[in-house]
C-alpha cells in the first residue's frame, strides 16, 4: 500500500519539529528516514502510525485519508526501537497478542503464529519468555508480532540499535528478506547510513525537519544535492575545502586545481567562493592534480588504510587506499585529486551542479 | 542460585541481636497459658483459662470473633479500595497528561502528611453530619482515604518503571487504552500491587484510633478496640487475659507477614524483577 505524506507538520507545544513535509512511499517499497538525531524522523513515524496526532496536513495510505484515526484503526505493524515484548508473556502469547485483540478463534491463531515464527526462524522460542532471549532474538520476536496479522505498513523505528555488531549484519538482511517476501510497504527510521543504504530501495535524509533529499543510495552518495547530505552519507566522510573560483581554477592557500570541463560552463563567477567537497576514494598516489601536505593520521582498517592529510593553510583531506601502507606519519606526500568526482558547493551549501 | 551455604556467624548475629523481640514473643506465648504470679518473673502452673474469651464473652466487653469479623471486613474494604483506587490514580497520574496534574501530586503527598490524629474531631463531626458515625462504612472510608495517598504515590513509581513502549506497542497492536493497562500494564507492577495490598492490611488490621472514636458501640467494635476496652476496665486485671487477647490480636498478622515478606521487598524495590 502507498503512503503519502502532504504537508505533514508537527508541533510540541510551540515547538515546531517538523514543517510541511511531503513524502511518497511506492507500493512494496521500503525507504529509510535517515538523519542525526533530533531531527524529527521518530516523529514522523510516530505520527504515521498515528501515536503522535497530526498537527496540520494529510497522512494518506493507498486512497484512504488515516491522518486522525488513533493507531487501534490503522493496520500498521511497529518495531520500536526497545523492540517492546510484553514481559509476562510467552512468546507466543506476544505474538498472538494482536490476533487475540481481534478476538481471532484460537486454531486460526495458532496457525498464524507458526506461520510466521517459522518464516523467522524461531518456532523453538515460543514456550520462552522475553527475559530469557537474546537480543537477536527478541528482534525477530519483535518483528514476528509485527508482521503476523499481515500490516499494510512495516514501521520500524531504529531496529538494530539495540544489537551487538555481528547480529546486526545479520538482522540487516533478515529484515530485508522478511519485508521483500512479504511485499510490505516499510519505513525505517536510523540515523546509521550504513544500514539505510544496504537495506532500503531509497533514503529520505532529514535534517531539522526538513527532508534534505530523497533518492535510491546511489543517488544520495554521488549526487548529493548540498553540503550537509554529502557530509553525512558516505564513511569515511568526505573532507570539505574553502576556497575560490578564480580565472577557471579553484584555489586555496593549500591547493589549487583547473575546473573540471563539465563545471566550466556552470554559473561560475570568477572570485565566487565556494568550497569543494572530495571523498577519500578520489584523494590517490599520483601526478595528475596534485596536492601537497603532511601525513598526520594514519587508521589501518585492514584491507583499506585511512590517512589524514594537513595542508599548507591547516584544512584537512582525507584518503583512503588499498594495498601496503606507502608512507608513514609526519611524511610529506604529493598525491593526485580525481577533479571529475569532485563536488561543488556555493556559499549557501548547495550544490553546484554541472551544466 | 546464590551459594546456599548457611553462614552460621552470621545467623549467630543476627540471633542475638533480634533475641529481645524473639523472647519477648516468647515470653507472651508462654504467659497467655500459665498462671502469673504477678509479682514474680516466672510463670507458674499452665492454664487454657486466659484464652476463655474465645468460647465466652468477658462482662462488659462483648463477643470476640465478632469484633474479628469486624477487624476482617475493616481490613479487606480497606485493601480493596486502596489497592483498586491507587491503581488507577497512579496510572493516571503517571501516564496521564491532565491539568494540574504537578499540583494534584503535590497535594496528595501533603495529605500524606497529615496524622490522622489531628483530623479526628473534624472526621468525627462529619461522620455524625452524613449519619456513618458508629457505622463500619464510615470507618472504612476513612482510613481508606487516610491511607490512599500512600498508595497512589507508591503505584505511580510502579507505574512509572513501566516502559512507554509497552503501551505505544499495544496501542499498535490494536488494543484500547483500557485495555492496555489491564492486559499489559498491569502485569507488570503486580508486585507493587501485592506489596500494597499487604501494607494496607496490616495498617487496617492495627488500626487503633480511628476505630475506637468512630466506632465504640459494641456491634461494630474492632479487635484493637476490644484489647484496649479490656485493659482499662478497672474491675478486670487478669494479665493472662490481655496478654491471651493480645497474642490472639497480632497472629494473623505475624501468619501474614511470614509468607509474603519478599513481596514487602519489593516496595522499596520498586519494580518488576526478571
Amino acid at each position: 500500500m502507498e503512503i503519502k505524506l502532504e504537508k505533514f507538520s508537527k508541533s510540541f507545544g510551540s515547538v515546531k519539529v517538523i514543517e510541511e513535509l511531503d513524502l511518497t512511499v511506492g507500493n512494496g517499497e521500503m525507504i529509510a528516514l535517515l538523519g542525526p538525531s533530533g531531527c524529527g524522523k521518530t516523529t514522523t513515524l510516530y505520527a504515521i502510525c498515528g501515536i503522535h496526532r497530526v498537527s496540520a496536513g494529510r497522512i494518506l495510505f493507498g486512497d484512504r485519508d488515516v491522518t486522525a484515526l488513533p493507531p487501534q484503526e490503522k493496520n500498521v505493524g511497529v518495531v520500536f526501537q526497545s523492540f517492546a515484548l510484553y514481559p509476562h508473556l510467552s512468546i507466543y502469547e506476544n505474538i498472538a497478542f494482536p490476533l487475540r485483540i481481534r478476538k481471532e478463534k484460537n486454531a486460526d491463531i495458532e496457525r498464524k503464529v507458526r506461520e510466521i515464527s517459522a518464516t523467522l526462524y524461531m518456532e523453538h522460542l515460543l514456550e520462552r519468555r522475553p527475559g530469557q532471549l537474546s537480543g537477536g532474538q527478541q528482534q525477530r520476536v519483535a518483528l514476528a508480532r509485527a508482521l503476523v496479522r499481515r500490516p499494510d505498513i512495516l514501521l520500524m523505528d531504529e531496529p538494530l540499535a539495540n544489537l551487538d555488531a555481528s547480529l546486526r549484519l545479520e538482522m540487516r538482511t533478515e529484515i530485508r528478506r522478511i519485508q521483500q517476501e512479504s511485499g510490505c510497504t516499510s519505513i525505517l527510521v536510523t540515523h546509521d547510513q550504513v544500514e539505510a543504504m544496504s537495506m532500503c530501495d531509497r533514503i529520505a535524509l532529514m535534517n531539522n525537519g526538513v527532508i534534505q533529499q530523497i533518492g535510491t543510495p546511489d543517488d544520495m552518495y554521488h549526487q548529493p544535492r548540498n553540503k550537509f547530505i554529502a557530509g553525512f552519507i558516505g564513511n569515511p566522510p568526505i573532507s570539505f575545502i574553502d576556497g575560490a573560483v578564480e580565472n577557471g581554477q579553484f584555489t586555496s592557500q593549500g591547493m589549487s586545481f583547473g575546473l573540471p570541463d563539465n563545471l566550466k560552463k556552470a554559473s561560475l563567477t570568477s572570485g565566487q567562493k565556494v568550497s569543494v567537497g572530495i571523498r577519500p576514494e578520489h584523494l590517490q598516489p599520483g601526478s595528475e592534480n596534485p596536492v601537497a601536505g603532511e601525513v598526520t593520521f594514519i587508521e589501518s582498517q585492514g584491507r583499506e588504510i585511512l590517512y589524514d592529510l594537513k595542508l599548507g593553510d591547516g584544512q584537512m583531506l582525507r584518503s583512503i587506499q588499498s594495498g601496503a601502507r606507502t608512507c608513514k606519519l609526519g611524511d610529506r606526500v604529493t598525491w593526485s585529486i580525481n577533479v571529475n568526482a569532485v563536488l561543488f558547493f556555493d556559499a549557501q551549501d548547495e550544490r553546484i551542479l554541472p551544466a | 542460585m546464590e551459594d546456599r551455604k548457611p553462614n552460621w556467624l552470621l545467623t549467630l548475629f543476627l540471633l542475638i541481636i533480634s533475641a529481645p523481640i524473639l523472647i519477648m514473643y516468647f515470653w507472651l506465648f508462654i504467659d497467655s497459658i500459665s498462671e502469673i504470679n504477678t509479682d514474680g518473673l516466672w510463670p507458674e502452673h499452665f492454664t487454657l483459662r486466659n484464652w476463655r474469651f474465645l468460647y465466652e464473652d468477658i462482662d462488659g466487653h462483648g463477643n470476640v470473633w465478632k469484633a474479628t469479623l469486624n477487624t476482617a471486613i475493616f481490613a479487606t474494604s480497606v485493601v480493596s479500595i486502596v489497592v483498586i483506587l491507587s491503581s488507577t490514580a497512579g496510572y493516571a497520574l503517571s501516564r496521564l497528561r491532565f491539568p494540574y496534574r504537578s499540583q494534584f501530586l503535590g497535594f496528595v503527598l501533603l495529605l500524606h502528611s497529615f496524622p490522622s490524629v489531628t483530623l479526628i474531631i473534624s472526621i468525627f463531626l462529619m461522620l455524625r453530619l452524613i449519619g456513618l458515625y458508629d457505622t463500619l462504612v464510615g470507618v472504612i472510608l476513612v482510613k481508606a482515604a487516610l491511607e490512599l495517598p500512600f498508595g497512589i504515590w507508591i503505584m505511580k513509581g510502579f507505574y512509572d518503571t513501566v516502559p512507554w513502549e509497552i503501551e505505544m506497542a499495544g496501542l499498535q497492536d490494536g488494543a484500547s487504552r483500557f485495555q492496555v493497562w489491564y492486559k499489559l500494564v498491569l502485569p507488570q507492577i503486580m508486585p507493587g500491587i501485592a506489596a500494597l495490598a499487604i501494607f494496607s492490611f496490616m495498617a487496617g488490621w492495627s488500626e487503633f484510633v480511628l476505630p475506637l472514636i468512630l466506632v465504640p458501640g459494641s456491634e461494630t467494635k474492632l479487635l484493637s478496640v476490644y484489647l484496649a476496652g479490656l485493659m482499662i476496665d478497672d474491675y478486670l486485671s487478669d494479665f493472662g487475659l490481655f496478654k491471651a487477647v493480645g497474642l490472639f490480636y497480632i497472629m494473623p498478622v505475624m501468619i501474614f507477614y511470614l509468607f509474603t515478606q519478599d513481596k514487602l521487598m519489593n516496595i522499596y524495590g520498586g519494580g518488576t524483577k526478571g
